[in-house]
C-alpha cells in the first residue's frame, strides 16, 4: 500500500476501523467527545472537562492528599512514581525515554486523556490486539512492549503491583463495567474533515508542537531526562504501541494538546499533526515478523497506521530500530 | 617569523569581533550605551544576580536568546515596562544580542547558590501548584515545562529557582493582567488567569525556596 505525503487516500475506508486489529471500542472506552465546542484561544471559557466535572457528569479521582499512610499507602505512592518516572522507577522494563504519564497527564487523572479511573473499571475484558482475554495486569504488560517500547514486567513484580494499586485507588467510588464519560482519548465519531495532510500536519506542528518537542520532535532534556518527550525516533514508542495509530493519537492531541491547552486545535489540525508525528520512523513493532509487508497484513491492517505504507518516499517501518 | 607574524595577526584578527562585542556588552553593563541604556549593572548587580528586594531579576546564566527576545519585546511593548522599554529602545540590534550572550555566561552568583527561605511543605499549596498543578483548571506543574526544580529548559522556559519570589509574583501577575503578553502559544496568559492571588504568593515562594542545582525534582 502506497500512500502519497499530500494526502492519506484511503481514508474513504474508515469505516473498516470496526474491523481492524485494533479496534477503538475494545481498547478505549468509546465516549462522547468533549471536544465538540472548541474554544479557540478564550482563556476565560471554561474548559469543556471543567463544565462536565462541575455537573457532576466526570468522575473525580480521590485527591493524592487521601492516599493512606502505612504498607498500603506507600505501595499506591510507589505506583504513582513509577507512573509520572517510569524510567527511574521500573528501568528493567522500560527500553525509551517515556513515562506513562506522557500520554496519561496528570498522573493519570486527567479525563479524556486515558485515565486510569476509566480503564481500571473496563477490564478483564477482550482484546483483538492478542485475541484474549486480558486481565488489567496484562493490558499493563502491553503498554511496557510497546508504548514504552521495552518488555514486560511479570505480574507479580512490584512494579505491576504497585501500578495496579494506583489504578485501584484512584478508581475508589467509580462504576466497574462501564464506560464513564472522559475514559480513554475522545474518539467517538472524531474523524477529520478532509483526509490527514502530511504537509499541512508540518505547519501545524512547526506553530504549536516544536516548542516543547523541538523542531526535530525529539522532545527537550534536562539532566539526561526528559521534560517533553521524543514523538518518534529511537526514544519513543514503537511501532506496535496504540499512539502510532491516527485516531488515537488525534484524539489525545485534540483534548490534550498543545499542553494545558487543549481543545484549541482545530479537528482537522489534530488530524494533520497526528499523521506528521505518525508518518516518522520509529523503534521496530516487536511483533515484526521480518517483512514489513506481512507485519502490515498480520497486525496493522487498518487505515489508521501508517506502518508499512510509504511516505515521502521512505516505507514507513523499514528502517525501524536501526538508529 | 615573518610567517608566524602574519598568523598571529590573523588569529587576533578573527577573533577581534567577538572580543571587541564581550567588551562592549561588559562596558553597557557598568555605564550604559551613551545613547539612553541605562547601565543594567544599577538594577540587576554587578554580578547579574538582580536585586530581590526590588523584584529585579537574576539575568546571569539565562539562556541567550530568551534574554534576547525579552529585550526585543520591551522595545516593542509586547512586555511593558516603564524602566526596561527606554533601555531596551536605546538599544541596538547588535547590543542586544551582544548583551544577552554576555548574561547567558555569567556563572551563578555564589549568593543565589543558597535559597534564601526555606523549603515550604511538599503538601503545601505552592509545592502541589509547581510541580502537579491543577488540572481541573487546566494548570500544568510549572516544573513540568520549567523543568525539574525550575531550572528551566531550552529559550522558551526560563529558569524560575535562582529567581526571587517578588520577581516570580509581578511576571505572574503582569501575565495575569495582560502588561505582559510575550509568551509562546499564550502559555502563561492562560494559566496565570486561573490562579488565584494567594496561589500566586505560594508558588513565588516556592520557587525562590529552590536549591541551585536542583536536587533531583521530578517534572
Amino acid at each position: 500500500m502506497k500512500l502519497r505525503a499530500s494526502g492519506l487516500v484511503p481514508f474513504m475506508s474508515l469505516a473498516l476501523l470496526a474491523a481492524c486489529s485494533q479496534p477503538s471500542s475494545s481498547d478505549h472506552p468509546d465516549v462522547q467527545p468533549a471536544a465538540s465546542t472548541a474554544h479557540p484561544v478564550a482563556t476565560a471559557t471554561p474548559h469543556p472537562v471543567a463544565v462536565q466535572r462541575a455537573a457532576g457528569q466526570v468522575f473525580v479521582p480521590p485527591a493524592e492528599s487521601s492516599i493512606p499512610a502505612g504498607p498500603l499507602g506507600d505501595v499506591i505512592r510507589q505506583g504513582r512514581a513509577i507512573f509520572t518516572d517510569t524510567p527511574s522507577h521500573a528501568k528493567a522494563y522500560v527500553g525509551n525515554g517515556l513515562s506513562c504519564s506522557n500520554c496519561h497527564l496528570d498522573a493519570g487523572r486527567q479525563a479524556n486523556s486515558a485515565p486510569l479511573w476509566g480503564a481500571w473499571g473496563m477490564y478483564p475484558q477482550y482484546r483483538k490486539k492478542n485475541g484474549k482475554v486480558n486481565t488489567f495486569g496484562e493490558r499493563l504488560q502491553g503498554c511496557f512492549r510497546f508504548s514504552m517500547n521495552g518488555k514486560a514486567p511479570p505480574l507479580d513484580s512490584p512494579e505491576l503491583v504497585a501500578l495496579q494499586t494506583y489504578a485501584w485507588w484512584m478508581s475508589q467510588g467509580a462504576p466497574t463495567g462501564v464506560k464513564l464519560p472522559g475514559a480513554g482519548y475522545p474518539k467517538h465519531g472524531f474523524k477529520p474533515p478532509q483526509p490527514p495532510d502530511y504537509a499541512r500536519g508540518e505547519a501545524v506542528f512547526k506553530n504549536n508542537c516544536a516548542l516543547c518537542h523541538g523542531a526535530d520532535g525529539q522532545g527537550q532534556q534536562v539532566a539526561g531526562r526528559n521534560v517533553f518527550p521524543p514523538l518518534w525516533g529511537p526514544q519513543s514508542f514503537n511501532w506496535g504501541a496504540g499512539m502510532h495509530q491516527l485516531d488515537n493519537a488525534a484524539a489525545f492531541i485534540k483534548a490534550n494538546m498543545p499542553f494545558s491547552r487543549g481543545d484549541t486545535l482545530t479537528d482537522q489540525d489534530a488530524w494533520d499533526v497526528a499523521m506528521y508525528m505518525d508518518a516518522h520512523e520509529r523503534p521496530q513493532d516487536p511483533r515484526f515478523n521480518g517483512s514489513v509487508s506481512e507485519t502490515r497484513k498480520k497486525y496493522h491492517d487498518s487505515p489508521m497506521s501508517l506502518y508499512g505504507t510509504e511516505v515521502n518516499g521512505h516505507l514507513l517501518g523499514a528502517s525501524a530500530g536501526e538508529h | 617569523m615573518s610567517h608566524r607574524l602574519l598568523a598571529l595577526l590573523v588569529v587576533i584578527l578573527a577573533a577581534a569581533p567577538p572580543l571587541a562585542r564581550a567588551t562592549d556588552a561588559a562596558a553597557i553593563t557598568r555605564q550604559g550605551n551613551g545613547k539612553g541604556a541605562a547601565p543594567c549593572m544599577a538594577c540587576h548587580g554587578v554580578d547579574g544576580g538582580g536585586q530581590a528586594a526590588a523584584g529585579n531579576p537574576r539575568l546571569a546564566g539565562l539562556d541567550p536568546a530568551y534574554l534576547q527576545k525579552q529585550l526585543d519585546d520591551f522595545a516593542s511593548g509586547a512586555r511593558e515596562s516603564a524602566v526596561m522599554k527606554p533601555t531596551a529602545s536605546a538599544l541596538g540590534e547588535d547590543e542586544r544580542q551582544a548583551l544577552a550572550l554576555y548574561y547567558s555566561k555569567l556563572p551563578l552568583p555564589a549568593a543565589l547558590a543558597k535559597p534564601a527561605t526555606p523549603m515550604p511543605a511538599a503538601d503545601s499549596v505552592g509545592a502541589v501548584l509547581a510541580t502537579r498543578g491543577d488540572w481541573s483548571r487546566n494548570v500544568p506543574g510549572c516544573v513540568q515545562c520549567h523543568g525539574p526544580g525550575g531550572v528551566g529548559v531550552g529559550a522558551h522556559f526560563p529558569p524560575l529557582a535562582g529567581q526571587d519570589a517578588t520577581y516570580i509574583e509581578s511576571q505572574l501577575k503582569a501575565w495575569q493582567g495582560g502588561t505582559r503578553h510575550n509568551d509562546p502559544l499564550q502559555l502563561m496568559q492562560h494559566l496565570s488567569k486561573a490562579l488565584s492571588a494567594q496561589e500566586i504568593s505560594a508558588v513565588a515562594g516556592w520557587f525562590a525556596a529552590q536549591p541551585l542545582p536542583p536536587a533531583g525534582a521530578t517534572p
